[in-house]
C-alpha cells in the first residue's frame, strides 16, 4: 500500500481513467498550463494534450453547460470548479440541464459528466469562499453527490464517478488535499452509494462525511478516553444515501449524532435524521442530535471562524448528550 | 472574419429546376408545421394539452430552411418554441402530438411535454425551457465534434431575448475561442414574451454581437425559406470545412401570442403591426414563388394542404387514443440504472 495525498489520489484517478477511456477529458479554470489551482491536475496537460485538458475562461455557467452538452453526445467530461462557491454560477446547468435530461427526454439522453472541485471552508477565506453546498445538490433527483474523506476513497470514488452514466457532483475537501493515506496498489474502485464504517464502536454512532470524518474520528478518540466507544460512519456518497449502513449501526448503538460542515437548515443531517426516526424509531434511546456549522455567513476573524465550525469538542458534547452523560456535570 | 448581410449577394433570381422536389418539400414542411400548430392550439383550448404551449406560427421558414441544410448526424438543440423544428427534423407528427398530449407514445414518452421534445436518433437533443441555458449545451456538442474529429455541426436555436443572457456570451466566446463547428441561430421575432427587442437590448442588430467574439455572422430574412436555406448552407460550410462558428440573426415574427395564454396582440404590440407582418407570411411567400416559377400551381398547393390537414388530423387522433404512461414510469429514467421503483429519498408515505 502506497501512502499518497488526497490531491495525488485524485490525480491518479484522473490519469488512470483518461488512459483507460479516450472519451474522458478534463475541463475547467487553470486545469492545464497552471496545473490546477490545487494541483489536482498536475502533469495531465503534458500527458494528454490541450484537447483533453482544457483551460477555460472564467465562465462557470458556460463551461458547465459545455460539459453537459458534450456528455449528452457521449463524451465523459470531468468539469472542475475551482471551488464549489463559484459553481453557484453554474447551478442552473447542474439542476436544470444535467439532472433533468434523462428524465425529460424519456430516457433517451443521459449526462455522464462529473462536476468536481473543493467545497467547505478552508481557513479565513470569509463568507463567499467558505460554504458547504452538498445539501443543495443532494436535494435534486437525477444528481448523485459524492464526498470522499480519505485519499483511498478519493481515488476509488472518482473512478466510479467517471464511469457512472449519471451526472455526479463530486465535492472534495479544500482542507483535505494535503492529507495522506494508504491507497491499495493497482486498480482501486470504490462503488458509489456505500457508506463506510471508519471506526467501530457500540455506544454511539457518529454519521459524518468529507472533512467532518477526521473530526469525528478525533472526537471518537476523545470519547474513548472517557470510556465511550463511538462508531464513525462515513457516508461517502450523500445521494443516494446508504441508509442501510447508517440504520444497522444506529440499531446497534441506539444513539446517534450527525455531523456536517454545512448550515443546519435543511442540511444533509436533516435527511439522515428523518431516515433514522422513520425506520428505526423504536431502537432509539435518545433523540438524534445534529452538529453543524453555525447558522451564519462565515466570519473572517479566526476566533469567530473557529466558533462557527464543527470541531471535535462539539461532537463529543453532542455524543455525551445523546448518552445522557455529564449533563449535570 | 465578420461578414454582413449587405456584403453578401442574396440568392435572388432563378430557382434551380433540379431541386424542384426539394422546394416543394419545403412548402410541405412549412404547411405541416402551420397546420400542426393550429391543431395544437385547438387541442390546448380543449384542455387536451397542458402546461405551456408556444406556437411557431409565422416562423416556419426558419426551421425548415435551416434544418434542410443539415446532415443526418448533426446535433440540434432548441428553445421551448420547438414544435416546428421537431417536425422539420423529421420527428413524426403523431409522436410530437402525442408528446404534447403527455402520452406514452410521445417522442419523450410523455415526460417532457411541449417544451422538451427529443429524438436522439435524429440528433434532436431537446427543447429546453430556461432561456439561453441550452446555448452552452450546443457549444459542448460542437466541442465533442471537434474532440472526435468528425464533420458534424451543432446547431442551436434561441430567441432574441436570450442574447442578453450570460449563457449566450459565455457559449459564443468559447465556440469562437476554440474554433468549434457551431451554428447559433437567433430567431429574432422582435419580442421576448412582451418585451420588445429595443426595450431589452442596447444593440439593435443582434448580429453585431458576434463581433465581440470575432465570429462570422449574417442577418437573414427568416420569412424567405430560400434565403434562410442559403445562409444556413454558408454557415454549415464554414462549420464543416473551416471549423468555425457562425451567428445567424434571423429576422422573423411570431403571428401568435407568446404562449397560449397570451392574445395575438397584447399590450405590447398593435393589431396593425401584426397584420403588417402577416403580409410576409413565409408560406404565402413561398407558395407564390413556386407558382411564379412554375413549380406548382394553386390547385396542387390546395391538394397538398388538404393532405397535410388529414395527416395532422391523424396525428391528433393518434395522440387522443394513445395510452397514458404506465404509473411505473414515474420513477423511471431518473438515473441510468432505474427500472422503476421508489426514488431514493422517497418516504413511501
Amino acid at each position: 500500500m502506497a501512502v499518497v495525498t488526497y490531491r495525488d489520489a485524485l490525480n491518479q484517478a484522473l490519469r488512470e481513467e483518461m488512459q483507460r477511456d479516450p472519451d474522458v477529458f478534463l475541463m475547467g479554470e487553470e486545469v492545464g498550463v497552471y496545473q490546477g489551482a490545487y494541483k489536482v491536475s498536475r502533469g495531465l496537460l503534458d500527458e494528454f494534450g490541450p484537447l483533453r485538458v482544457v483551460d477555460t475562461p472564467i465562465t462557470e455557467l458556460g463551461f458547465a453547460g459545455v460539459g453537459v452538452g458534450a456528455a449528452m453526445v457521449g463524451l465523459r467530461p470531468v468539469i472542475e470548479f475551482m471551488t464549489w462557491n463559484f459553481a453557484l454560477l453554474a447551478i442552473d446547468q447542474l439542476v436544470n440541464s444535467a439532472a433533468k435530461m434523462r428524465y425529460m427526454s424519456g430516457g433517451q439522453v443521459g449526462v455522464p459528466a462529473v462536476f468536481r472541485g473543493p467545497g467547505g471552508a478552508a481557513l479565513q477565506l470569509a463568507a463567499q469562499h467558505s460554504q458547504a453546498f452538498e445539501s443543495y445538490y443532494a436535494h435534486v433527483p437525477g444528481l448523485k453527490v459524492v464526498m470522499p474523506a480519505t485519499p483511498a476513497d478519493a481515488k476509488g470514488l472518482l473512478k466510479s464517478a467517471i464511469r457512472s452514466d449519471d451526472p455526479i457532483v463530486f465535492i472534495e475537501g479544500e482542507m483535505l488535499y494535503n492529507t495522506k493515506g494508504e491507497i491499495p496498489e493497482g486498480e482501486h474502485v470504490v462503488p458509489l452509494g456505500r457508506a463506510d464504517v471508519k471506526r467501530s464502536g457500540g455506544d454511539v454512532t457518529i454519521v459524518c462525511h468529507s472533512k467532518t470524518v477526521s473530526i469525528a474520528l478525533k472526537a471518537a478518540e476523545e470519547l474513548a478516553d472517557e470510556g465511550v466507544e463511538a462508531e464513525v460512519v462515513d457516508l461517502r456518497t450523500i445521494r443516494p444515501l446508504d441508509a442501510e449502513t447508517v440504520l444497522s449501526s444506529v440499531a446497534r448503538t441506539h444513539r446517534c449524532v450527525v455531523a456536517e460542515e454545512g448550515w443546519p437548515f435543511a442540511g444533509v443531517g436533516a435527511q439522515v435524521v428523518d431516515t433514522i426516526q422513520r425506520e428505526i424509531f423504536d431502537d432509539l434511546d435518545a433523540p438524534v442530535l445534529r452538529v453543524t456549522g453555525a447558522d451564519v455567513p462565515m466570519p473572517y476573524n479566526k476566533h469567530l471562524e473557529r466558533a462557527a465550525k464543527v470541531d471535535s469538542a462539539k461532537i463529543v458534547s453532542a455524543a455525551n448528550q445523546v448518552l445522557y452523560r455529564g449533563r449535570d456535570a | 472574419m465578420a461578414t454582413t448581410a449587405a456584403a453578401r449577394p442574396r440568392p435572388r433570381g432563378g430557382l434551380d429546376p433540379g431541386l424542384a422536389d426539394k422546394y416543394r418539400d419545403w412548402l410541405r414542411q412549412m404547411l405541416l408545421i402551420r397546420r400542426f400548430e393550429e391543431k395544437a392550439g385547438e387541442a390546448y383550448s380543449l384542455g387536451k394539452i397542458g402546461g405551456f404551449c408556444h406556437l411557431y406560427i409565422g416562423q416556419e421558414a426558419v426551421a425548415v430552411g435551416s434544418l434542410a441544410a443539415l446532415g443526418d448526424d448533426d446535433y440540434i438543440t432548441c428553445s421551448y418554441r420547438e414544435h416546428g423544428h421537431a417536425l422539420a427534423r423529421g420527428i413524426s407528427p403523431q409522436t410530437v402530438m402525442a408528446e404534447l398530449f403527455g402520452k406514452a407514445a410521445g417522442c419523450s414518452k410523455g415526460k417532457g411535454g411541449s417544451m422538451h421534445l427529443f429524438d436522439a436518433s435524429l440528433g434532436f437533443l431537446g427543447g429546453h425551457a430556461i432561456v439561453g441555458a441550452h446555448i452552452p449545451l450546443a457549444t459542448g456538442m460542437a466541442f465533442a465534434a471537434k474532440y472526435r474529429d468528425t464533420s458534424q455541426v451543432a446547431v442551436c436555436y434561441f430567441g432574441e431575448a436570450a442574447v442578453n443572457n450570460g449563457a449566450f456570451h459565455e457559449a459564443l466566446n468559447m465556440a469562437a475561442l476554440w474554433k468549434l463547428p457551431a451554428i447559433y441561430i437567433c430567431e429574432n421575432n422582435r419580442y421576448g414574451m412582451g418585451t420588445a427587442l429595443e426595450r431589452a437590448s442596447a444593440i439593435y442588430d443582434i448580429s453585431e454581437r458576434a463581433s465581440s467574439y470575432d465570429m462570422a455572422n449574417e442577418v437573414v430574412d427568416g420569412q424567405d425559406v430560400l434565403i434562410m436555406h442559403a445562409a444556413m448552407e454558408r454557415a454549415v460550410q464554414r462549420a464543416r470545412t473551416a471549423k468555425i462558428p457562425t451567428l445567424l440573426e434571423v429576422r422573423t415574427y411570431r403571428f401568435m401570442g407568446h404562449s397560449m395564454s397570451d392574445p395575438i396582440h397584447g399590450h405590447y404590440r398593435t393589431k396593425e403591426e401584426v397584420e403588417g407582418q402577416r403580409k410576409r407570411d413565409p408560406i404565402a411567400l413561398w407558395s407564390q414563388r413556386l407558382i411564379a416559377e412554375g413549380l406548382m400551381d394553386e390547385a396542387a398547393i390546395k391538394a397538398l394542404d388538404k393532405e397535410i390537414i388529414r395527416e395532422v388530423e391523424e396525428a391528433y387522433q393518434f395522440a387522443e387514443e394513445a395510452p397514458d404512461p404506465e404509473p411505473e414510469e414515474l420513477y423511471r429514467d431518473v438515473y441510468a440504472e432505474d427500472g422503476g421503483g421508489r426514488g431514493t429519498a422517497d418516504t413511501g408515505s
